[in-house]
């Protein structure tokens, strides 16, 4: 171990993600469902909105929390997953990756546990354990669920905080209002904080989503972490938002305007323009992704055990039938047949055994991905 | 969404399953406009239909004459086989004995005619026209709408160059530029 870094850094590991870029290069036929973003390009009204603001000058840096007429704006969308609050308890961050780390350092005091259940996103673990923390991870799988019994399994560790995520990364699973009660009833119990981060709200395909901040009891206990990335396809310009109450959102500003200082104005001002978006715009998207996904779900289903995923864009399937590791598979597959998956264990150690596909690509190239596949799994099997 | 009802009569019940159906089969119109090369197999995994179903309805709507012809959208241009366009305004006068049905249907006949479509404003008619040529497109106006007895007179527009057709952009100036592994 180095004197000269911070061990806590030391002790993150790179991701094992890294290598599969030096496979992918110079190749021209690699169809990726490894993706973490959509095919669907930024809306034209809201590049449009971004190109005028820079002609007309808008170049400098905003108060701290961002725009007012944002933060409002935002608090009046929110109420579409049946949360009501002021613009006030708004923060405007870089992105969900900001804000996640914002509520990180803002709640944890050095030795605090985080409950992480897995498979999840790849920065809840590492940036918990930057902020000080010791996270603790939840295995979910094969039904990638939490419940109020396997929280409660938990609780000798004497958590502090819980992360959750819905619709999920990797796995497609969302809440409905008697799931999301089964959590509120452990974290009001337990005096928890959870950090829910809804980024692929917009993206729920069963129903409608409810931020669990919505339940009784909860608007004091939950950091609302969501953005414009995939909903709008404005990944690259790093525009999210955390919403908490006075005491949370007021600690997170104090590091964001040291560490920050405010969201790029321009991608403010896209983010704007996106919150005037009409529903029906966001339905289009949302009737392709379904069925994109059920295409993908029904043809990967006849050769690998797959769940039907309920929201974002993704499908976790099982891959222990061919026998091979995550990686192994990942890696011959996108040699052999030139097909990109993220191997399951990148996002936590239950992941393994299985791979996530991203079906946020066109039906032609969908089509050959699965064709591919599924060549690739028969030849194995029949070895 | 479809909010049921607790206790519903059967002819409730009817009604709503024929909305249900009737949003599947609009979606299959949807689908096809967007994409008419995928197969009945291909559509039925897309909607959660069966490949029998969706050849059903995509029959029915053939033989109602709602689903019109499958066309293949072509940049003529880039194939290097000019075709002239012209947009032809046509201003007509009305008799009791020749309605703008009547016109239309008679300019419409013409297979130098692409489009006629009956429109507000200072014309009557917008009607476009495919020709080989400049020439062959002016002499065909010049020769066949022109010397109809109901028409008034005409303005001619050569199209010069076209950017989008059938809501499909015919340029391309944007690629993917994803990251193949993003967690």
């Amino acid at each position: 171990m180095s004197r000269r870094l911070n061990e806590r850094v030391q002790g993150i590991k790179p991701s094992g993600i890294r290598r599969f870029f030096e496979l992918v290069v110079g190749r021209k036929d690699v169809i990726s469902l490894g993706v973490g973003e959509p095919d669907f390009s930024v809306p034209w009204s809201i590049r449009e909105s971004m190109i005028y603001s820079l002609e007309k000058g808008w170049s400098s840096y905003t108060s701290n929390w961002g725009l007012k007429e944002l933060r409002y704006g935002i608090a009046e969308y929110y109420k579409k997953f049946g949360v009501d609050v002021s613009g006030e308890n708004v923060l405007v961050t870089t992105g969900v990756s900001e804000g996640l780390d914002l509520a990180l350092r803002a709640l944890i005091n050095p030795g605090d546990v985080v409950l992480i259940p897995e498979p999840c996103y790849v920065a809840y673990k590492p940036l918990t354990f930057l902020a000080y923390g010791e996270p603790v991870s939840i295995p979910t799988t094969p039904n990638f669920e939490i419940n109020y019994d396997i929280l409660n399994s938990y609780s000798k560790f004497d958590p502090k905080i819980l992360i959750i995520n819905y619709p999920n990364n990797p796995t497609g699973v969302t809440y409905n209002r008697k799931k999301l009660e089964e959590i509120a009833d452990f974290a009001i119990e337990k005096d928890l904080i959870i950090i829910s981060d809804e980024i692929y709200a917009e993206l729920t395909y069963k129903g409608k989503h409810l931020s669990i901040a919505a339940l009784n009891g909860m608007e004091d206990r939950v950091v609302i972490l969501n953005g414009f990335s995939k909903a709008y396809s404005m990944t690259g310009f790093r525009i999210g938002y955390a919403i908490a109450n006075d005491e949370i959102i007021k600690a997170m500003t104090k590091i964001h305007q040291y560490c920050m200082l405010c969201a790029p104005i321009t991608s403010q001002i896209g983010a704007l323009e996106a919150l005037k978006l009409k529903e029906d715009e966001l339905d289009k998207i949302r009737a392709e992704y379904i069925r994109r996904r059920n295409f993908f779900v029904k043809r990967i289903g006849k050769f690998l055990d797959v769940k039907m995923p309920e929201g974002a864009f993704y499908a976790f399937p099982c891959i222990k039938n061919t026998g091979l590791r995550s990686e192994e598979f990942a890696e011959k597959l996108l040699v052999e047949k030139g097909v990109a998956v993220v191997p399951g264990n990148a996002f936590g150690e239950c992941g393994e055994g299985y791979v996530r596909c991203a079906y946020a690509l066109d039906m032609e190239k969908l089509k050959v991905a699965v064709e591919r596949i599924e060549e690739f799994v028969e030849n194995i099997k029949s070895n | 969404m479809v909010v049921i009802k607790p206790f519903w009569s059967q002819n409730e019940y009817i009604q709503f399953v024929q909305v249900e159906a009737m949003s599947k089969e609009l979606e299959i119109l949807k689908i096809l406009e967007e994409n008419a090369k995928l197969t009945p197999k291909e559509i039925a995994e897309m909607i959660g239909l069966s490949e029998e179903e969706v050849r059903e309805i995509i029959k029915k709507f053939e033989d109602e004459g709602i689903i019109l012809k499958y066309k293949t959208l072509i940049d003529w241009e880039k194939a290097g086989n000019e075709i002239v366009y012209a947009i032809i305004d046509v201003r007509v006068t009305l008799t009791r004995e020749k309605s703008y049905d009547d016109i239309a249907k008679r300019i419409a006949k013409f297979p130098e005619v692409h489009a006629v479509r009956l429109i507000s404003g200072d014309y009557d008619f917008q009607v476009v026209v495919k020709g080989k040529s400049l020439k062959d497109v002016a002499f065909f106006v010049a020769e066949k709408i022109s010397t109809l007895p109901e028409v008034r007179d005409t303005f001619t527009h050569f199209v010069l160059r076209s950017y989008k057709e059938e809501g499909v952009l015919l340029f391309k100036d944007e690629e993917d530029r994803r990251l193949a592994f993003v967690p």
